[in-house]
């Protein structure tokens, strides 16, 4: 066996002293001795957070199940589920404040949509009629920026974004309902990337006010964490210079906390942090792949029993939550999934043009000939059929 | 005034006009740069508008990138042209492709200038000439300045430019000097340009070569030719006017350039004049330039680049048809 054949040795465990959890996988407040220093930020939820965590989470399981099926029926190209993740999404995302800035990758469905950002434009990435889908700059839509699907590319856009917020002085005055901050998103594969080591490199460089939260979801398409890294990922971070924590990534309490933090104290100038977030993607990395082939059905089942939502619903049992809450949830969950699939056989399709606009921000000579020389063409057969 | 300078009386024109206009690359601040093109600009401007950043050429472009989306306007120096590579990704998977990708909701003025093309006898990496690769994306423009006064606007220009700019400056005359006219606006950053006037032939290329282009033409003059030269300017897009307006009058054309033929700038242009000036042409349109192979040892270079006498065999070759 070659050392990467010994993938039995998973770099991260919910033993890792580190580790900061609060819930654990029964859904009991049993917070872990590194979760002490977060303590004080969980009391300043309230029931109503704790609602809106777990609502946002089983709305989009809900959405993000929905869009499997679409796929399925051939109405998207693909779809790369965020099933099993939620409480690292849900819980990063609340963390966040309006003003701040948020690059996902492509998986970051719950982040996108509890920023404001539409799902069909989600839908309409992945059935092919954009590349991007959204402005981020649109108030709607939260300063969340487009997906991107080239491997850790983002992490340098957020860092070039972050270091503006610091030459502009938009970050470090004290303020923290003021000061602006980043959070880039990416995973456990992409953390292989050299572009994801350029940016932790700049960012520590330039201090820019920015959370690398990186969602380990154990496999990389078919290649588990351990091809990746032989060290926990998080431990990366101490190389850079930057204080970099591993959570329970399916304990959405923790992820709240430890983001929060993190957060204001790099919007408040004090340089970049780095979050590892263990969690697992219960679905294939996309619709393309089958993960029977590469992983045990005992694997998944260990997980399932770590499920954020479940967790998180008996958590609230026990706070007391009633039934009819619950049923209001799935009801929600059931009217988004239907909006979508709605909308989706909606949707209409691109005109030919389309693709020569916005290739440039300015007038383009050729570009603009090739978009005559098609309408000539095309008009020219229209002209013959009449 | 020298090349270098002239851009470099640029770039000060440009961060004195807009406060968003900043410059970032390796050993850019202190040393000025290798080719010295930014000297003196961190003194003037600060660290924070000259930045020397860590050696990671991927890295400079991808936060150049965030830093456009934050309202700024890069300008950033990759040292040499064979460094540019590591950083080909985030060129033209990321910058190249933002505007189209957000729909036009926003624009991504950043200039890459990229020292490029031999002449100077360096070592492995330090001379080649990459601009296929740039003309080949959608999404980018592509200019490569050839004279001082050039060099001064066409910065300018670039910089101005809303949209991705690879601005290539030839090595070979970082040290030429020439007039500058800092009052009067040299013409569009995309046009092309007759450098000299001619009637038998026209002699078309870029960068460094359109000194060879001329003295090619001289040479030709003292035995009875008269050859007009172009300098494109604008590799992407291509500015033909000035080109078919010269090939309908010369009925020949040579395209001369440094880099490798195949699938080259000079592949494309000689395509398009042949496809719009075929009936004026008495001869096919030749290209003369560096041969498909990894761009040679230093010693080899004097083989491997076009000289004027292999533009005149070329020449020769149109005219014998």
């Amino acid at each position: 066996m070659t050392p990467l054949e010994d993938t039995a040795s998973t770099p991260v465990t919910a033993a890792d002293p580190a580790l900061v959890r609060v819930l654990d996988a029964d859904g009991a407040f049993a917070p872990t001795p590194a979760a002490e220093p977060y303590l004080d930020l969980v009391a300043s939820l309230s029931d109503a957070d704790f609602e809106i965590f777990y609502r946002d989470m089983a709305v989009i399981r809900a959405f993000d199940q929905q869009a499997t099926n679409l796929q399925r029926q051939g109405q998207l190209a693909l779809w790369p589920p965020s099933y099993g993740q939620e409480a690292a999404q849900v819980g990063s995302v609340h963390a966040a404040r309006t003003q701040d800035h948020l690059f996902p990758s492509y998986r970051e469905h719950v982040v996108t949509r509890v920023r404001g950002v539409d799902p069909i434009d989600i839908i309409r990435l992945m059935r092919g009629l954009t590349h991007g889908g959204w402005n981020p700059f649109d108030p709607k839509n939260g300063n969340t920026h487009i997906y991107t699907l080239v491997l850790g590319a983002q992490t340098l856009h957020g860092t070039g974004f972050g270091m503006g917020l610091v030459f502009d002085g938009r970050c470090g005055t004290g303020d923290p309902e003021r000061d602006e901050a980043v959070i880039v998103y990416y995973g456990d594969g992409a953390s292989s990337q050299g572009d994801v080591h350029e940016a932790m490199v700049f960012a520590n460089s330039y201090q820019t006010p920015e959370v690398f939260f990186l969602q380990n979801n154990q496999w990389a398409i078919s290649v588990p964490v351990a091809t990746q890294s032989r060290s926990p990922l998080h431990r990366r971070g101490a190389g850079y210079g930057m204080p970099s924590i591993p959570i329970d990534g399916n304990d959405v309490i923790a992820s709240w906390a430890v983001t929060r933090r993190a957060l204001d104290e790099a919007r408040a100038g004090h340089g970049p942090r780095a979050i590892e977030a263990l969690t697992y993607r219960l679905g294939a990395h996309t619709t393309s792949d089958d993960p029977t082939k590469y992983r045990t059905g005992d694997e998944e089942e260990s997980w399932r029993r770590r499920d954020p939502i479940a967790r998180m619903k008996t958590f609230l049992l026990g706070r007391g939550a009633s039934e009819a809450f619950f049923a209001d949830v799935e009801a929600e969950a059931a009217a988004v999934a239907d909006d979508v699939r709605t909308r989706t056989n909606a949707l209409g399709g691109l005109e030919r043009g389309d693709m020569f606009a916005h290739v440039y921000s300015e007038p383009h000579p050729l570009v603009d000939e090739q978009r005559r020389w098609l309408d000539d063409y095309e008009a020219s057969f229209e002209g013959g059929a009449s | 005034m020298p090349f270098s300078r002239a851009i470099n009386a640029g770039l000060r024109a440009a961060m004195t006009a807009s406060d968003r206009v900043l410059l970032m690359g390796e050993d850019i601040g202190k040393l000025g740069g290798v080719f010295r093109v930014t000297e003196g600009l961190q003194a003037e401007f600060g660290d924070r508008r000259v930045l020397d950043t860590p050696l990671a050429e991927s890295g400079i472009v991808g936060t150049a990138i965030g830093l456009a989306m934050a309202g700024f306007r890069p300008v950033i120096e990759i040292q040499f042209d064979g460094f540019v590579f590591p950083a080909f990704d985030q060129i033209t998977t990321q910058l190249a492709k933002m505007t189209n990708r957000h729909e036009g909701a926003l624009s991504m003025p950043v200039v890459i200038r990229i020292p490029y093309g031999g002449h100077i006898g360096a070592v492995e990496h330090h001379q080649e000439s990459p601009e296929a690769y740039f003309t080949h994306t959608a999404g980018l423009r592509v200019v490569s300045p050839s004279t001082p006064n050039d060099g001064y606007w066409m910065i300018q220009d670039a910089i101005a430019s809303n949209d991705p700019v690879i601005f290539l400056e030839p090595k070979a005359k970082y040290w030429m000097k020439g007039e500058v006219d800092t009052a009067a606006r040299a013409i569009d950053l995309h046009a092309s340009r007759v450098v000299r006037r001619g009637t038998d032939v026209t002699l078309v290329g870029h960068g460094a070569m359109v000194t060879t282009l001329l003295q090619a033409a001289a040479l030709a003059e003292s035995e009875g030719t008269s050859c007009e030269v172009i300098d494109l300017r604008s590799l992407s897009p291509v500015d033909y006017a000035p080109i078919l307006d010269s090939v309908r009058r010369t009925g020949r054309m040579v395209y001369a350039q440094e880099a490798p033929g195949f699938t080259s700038v000079g592949s494309e242009v000689a395509a398009t004049v042949m496809e719009r000036a075929f009936y004026a042409l008495e001869a096919p349109v030749l290209r003369v330039s560096g041969f498909d192979v990894p761009f040679p040892p230093a010693k080899l270079e004097g083989a491997y680049l076009p000289d004027a006498d292999r533009i005149l065999e070329a020449v020769d070759r149109a005219l014998a048809y």
